[in-house]
């Protein structure tokens, strides 16, 4: 599925990397330990978290993640803002919690 | 309940296997006393998130609480770094905790927004190479 | 929905308080941050974790949350657990992610946990 169907279908606010949103989403991994995402997540994933720290950047990018789900209508620094767009990271926010969209895109993916 | 019922915790830098305790205590106190559950949740809440501050960031620290008819005062007081922008740390997501504490589940940068949120008056006060001391009051009606 | 019935579509196991698992369930939070979980509303809830560390009990007590689960076969150590007994906070343990495991809750109709 493309990263713009999700966008789409659970109205997610798309903050940087905007010409990122035809790339493919090969599935999804939830966490806030960095160093779980840079152990369990996968090439493609679209990350789920309420983790806002500088270094979501780093490990997306490392990680060639599709995009990161900030949830919970988390503020989210503008230093943060800066080093994903230049990184060309999508970052989407929602005011959903983690479950929700969890479950949102668990039927959308596997239902 | 006539007179105020007080309590004393020392809390020592980095001891993660302790956290809680005076939270904890704090608690059972006010469910004897027959407080509302939401308002103890709150408390327990807010004295739970500056005791890990404590634990966190300060080489040591002490925190009391006073327990009256009408309110619960919780008192901390730490030997720490002290907080250079009480505006900036006040901000949610805001933090400068390590990573290492992040991989342990903290360091989100809601702590303080967190105990500010829960509690009805709330007044912190630090000094950059000494310490910081927070004070929280939660009315019981 | 009760906690059995958490434990059957997550095919975990229950490996401490295992009494009581008629308890009702009423939302879930998915969470390793721990101070999201004392911000959001979350009693009776179910916490969803791949924090396996003392204070996520202590973090439990304190937030009202009912029951405990550790994703990807993540086993918390003999402390953890004897703390959860003593609180009296079942702890289950799946396979499954943290992703997986959110996604077969919520589609067996259990809803987030209210923030605000």
């Amino acid at each position: 599925m493309k990263l713009s169907s999700i966008v789409e279908s659970i109205s997610l606010e798309v903050k940087t990397g905007k010409n990122n949103l035809q790339n493919d989403v090969t599935g999804v991994y939830i966490s806030d330990l960095l160093s779980d995402v840079m152990a369990n997540s996968k090439e493609g994933n679209i990350w789920i978290t309420l983790q806002t720290h500088l270094n979501i950047v780093a490990v997306a990018g490392l990680k060639n993640l599709s995009g990161i789900i900030i949830v919970g209508n988390r503020q989210i620094q503008q230093d943060v803002l800066q080093k994903a767009e230049s990184e060309k990271i999508t970052v989407m926010s929602t005011p959903l919690p983690a479950f929700e969209v969890a479950g949102k895109l668990y039927q959308l993916l596997n239902g | 309940m006539d007179e105020t019922i007080e309590g004393s915790f020392q809390i020592i830098g980095g001891n993660f296997a302790n956290a809680g305790e005076a939270s904890m205590q704090l608690k059972s106190k006010l469910v004897e006393l027959g407080i509302d559950e939401a308002i103890i949740r709150r408390a327990a809440i807010a004295t739970f998130e500056a005791e890990m501050n404590v634990i966190i960031y300060a080489a040591a620290g002490r925190l009391q609480y006073y327990i009256t008819p009408h309110e619960v005062t919780i008192k901390i007081d730490d030997m720490g770094p002290g907080i250079e922008n009480i505006e900036l740390a006040m901000q949610e997501g805001y933090s400068t905790a390590p990573d290492w504490v992040r991989e342990m589940g903290w360091g989100a940068g809601m702590g303080l927004p967190n105990m500010k949120k829960n509690s009805d008056e709330f007044k912190i006060d630090s000094v950059v190479g000494e310490g910081t001391t927070v004070k929280m009051i939660i009315h019981f009606s | 929905m009760t906690l059995k019935d958490v434990a059957e579509i997550l095919e975990a196991d229950v490996i401490a308080d295992a009494d009581d698992l008629n308890i009702t369930i009423k939302n879930a939070c998915s969470a390793d941050m721990m101070s999201a979980v004392l911000y959001y509303h979350t009693p009776d809830s179910l916490l969803i974790t791949g924090l396996t560390q003392p204070h996520v009990i202590r973090t439990a007590e304190i937030a009202g949350i009912k029951s405990i689960v550790f994703v990807l076969d993540k086993k918390p150590g003999d402390d953890i657990i004897a703390l959860a007994r003593q609180k009296k906070i079942p702890i289950l343990c799946t396979r499954f992610c943290m992703y997986t495991a959110s996604g077969k809750l919520y589609a067996a109709g259990l809803p987030g946990c209210l923030f605000k």
